[in-house]
């Protein structure tokens, strides 16, 4: 058991430093690796608490399709290689830190008074049970975010795309 | 702690033999069918020509240019590796010999395997070079569009079996008396296969490589150790994606009417006599199909495949639920 947590606080500890490095490098593309890498210490430290599924949608999700779509986009509008002086942003940072500071509190808050301190790991699968829950108990608003979703496709599709017939019409 | 180091070196080994299995066959294919005398004839009938090849990367200088970002183009290859590897931990060569039996497995594989293209996109940003950009932005745009159908076509195959374990959807299999593809799930297959090559990036989906037009896309810049990872990725990443095929659809490590007693005795055989067989296919499509034009390319898993996989995954719950 020792060693699991001088392990976990190895890891707490390169978690910390890479999402440092996300918001202090002054390149797009370091600093979109360095999630890469925060998000993948996230995944680990989820694995050790025994919530496989939570672990690998980070890694699905996060790293493998929404780090994608910003590599991607970063890269066709522009990309340019070494330092962008642009990203430094002097204004926000007091804001920033208000905000991040209030954020950490509120968490710390509900974290403590909700668990009363004691952190309790179920073994086993919780994968199948989260399944059952989210399919019965949690029905309504599971179908409710994939409504949201859907009409967020479709509102992504309708801003995108030029309607050739309507266009047509103006025209006329 | 020696069991998970045992574990480690029989992955990174077995995935590297598969590689260099695959390339074997791939440059005797190519010299079959092309008449080709180097890989068919020279020394050892040509058996030694991976050995040749590996040797010639190794003492070639790794060149990195002056203008490249250093860090982000020395580690690209490092995360297409790893993924690579990572993906061969829950392939089952029998019952007992699988690296790790996780509960999630499909869905293990599904997740590490789209980390690959953070590599690819990241060699091909950090080389400096248009080509490798075009590349690198191909590349991510074609493993974008066939991860979905990848994803969507193994869905049929767990609603089936009623489990993610890979494993358990052998046994699966096995207490159905036939494999998935015959029971059901040839639609899932064709589409999974199609969705594989691309995102292999094999002909007839080649496009990021395109040597033709694109140098090598996001390989231009790379020479040396770094080329050859990337090189044997292609392969590791061929050979393990065909062996989840082969345990998915087709059936494992079993074939119908062989004694399940003796599993562990054949399993690893079997298993790798139908990857080899699917990879011969692949081989086959490879040199004798012309490339897909992009907008062909984005069309086909858009319009076809996803509704197709769509469809598919409908029909199988509806059966299910009905029978």
């Amino acid at each position: 058991m020792e060693i699991f947590e001088i392990i976990t606080y190895f890891l707490l500890l390169a978690l910390l430093s890479t999402a440092i490095r996300v918001v202090t490098t002054s390149n797009v593309i370091h600093a979109a690796i360095s999630l890469v890498f925060t998000l993948a210490l996230t995944a680990i430290l989820f694995l050790m608490l025994s919530t496989e599924f939570v672990a690998l949608v980070l890694v699905l999700v996060y790293i493998g399709a929404v780090i994608v779509l910003f590599l991607f986009g970063i890269m066709i509008t522009r990309a340019p290689l070494g330092k962008n002086a642009e990203l430094d942003n002097d204004k926000n940072k007091k804001l920033g830190a208000a905000i991040a500071g209030s954020i950490f509190l509120l968490f710390s808050y509900i974290l403590i008074n909700g668990f009363d301190g004691d952190v309790t790991i179920t073994s086993g699968s919780s994968t199948e049970l989260l399944g059952e829950i989210l399919l019965s108990r949690f029905v309504f608003p599971f179908e409710l975010v994939s409504f949201v979703l859907l009409a967020a496709l479709i509102g992504g599709i309708t801003l995108a795309r030029k309607d050739e017939a309507l266009i047509d019409e103006d025209q006329v | 702690m020696t069991e998970v180091l045992i574990k480690v070196g029989f992955l990174a080994i077995a995935a590297l033999n598969g590689a260099i299995i695959f390339t074997i066959m791939d440059v005797k294919g190519a010299s079959w069918m092309q008449r080709r005398p180097g890989p068919l004839h020279v020394g050892l009938r040509g058996f030694i020509f991976p050995l040749a090849e590996i040797l010639k990367f190794v003492q070639k200088e790794d060149i990195i240019p002056t203008e490249v970002d250093r860090p982000v183009f020395k580690w690209a290859p490092a995360y297409v590796m790893v993924s690579c590897v990572a993906l061969f931990a829950v392939v089952p060569l029998s019952p007992t010999l699988v690296v790790a039996d996780l509960e999630l497995g499909v869905f293990f594989a599904l997740a590490i395997s789209s980390l690959g293209t953070i590599g690819v996109l990241t060699a091909g940003w950090s080389s400096a070079n248009k080509y490798s950009l075009m590349g690198g932005l191909r590349a991510a745009g074609q493993l974008i569009a066939y991860e979905l159908p990848l994803i969507l076509a193994v869905v049929g195959v767990v609603i089936q079996a009623e489990t993610m374990s890979l494993v358990g959807i052998v046994e699966k299999q096995i207490e159905w008396g036939v494999p998935f593809v015959v029971g059901g799930q040839i639609i899932g297959f064709l589409i999974f296969m199609v969705a594989a090559t691309a995102e292999m990036m094999r002909v007839p989906f080649d496009m990021p490589i395109g040597e033709s037009e694109l140098t090598m896309g996001f390989m231009t810049e790379y020479s040396g150790i770094r080329f050859l990872i990337f090189y044997i990725s292609e392969y590791m990443n061929m050979f393990i994606l065909c062996a989840i095929a082969s345990t998915l659809f087709l059936g494992g490590y079993h074939v119908p009417l062989l004694p399940t007693e003796w599993v562990n005795f054949y399993g690893p055989v079997v298993l790798l006599t139908k990857t080899a067989i699917l990879g011969f296919i692949l081989v086959a499509i490879r040199w004798s199909q012309p490339r897909f034009r992009e907008d062909q390319l984005q069309n086909l898993a858009w319009k076809i495949l996803i509704p197709a996989s769509l469809v598919n995954i409908l029909v199988t719950a509806v059966l299910k639920v009905g029978f």
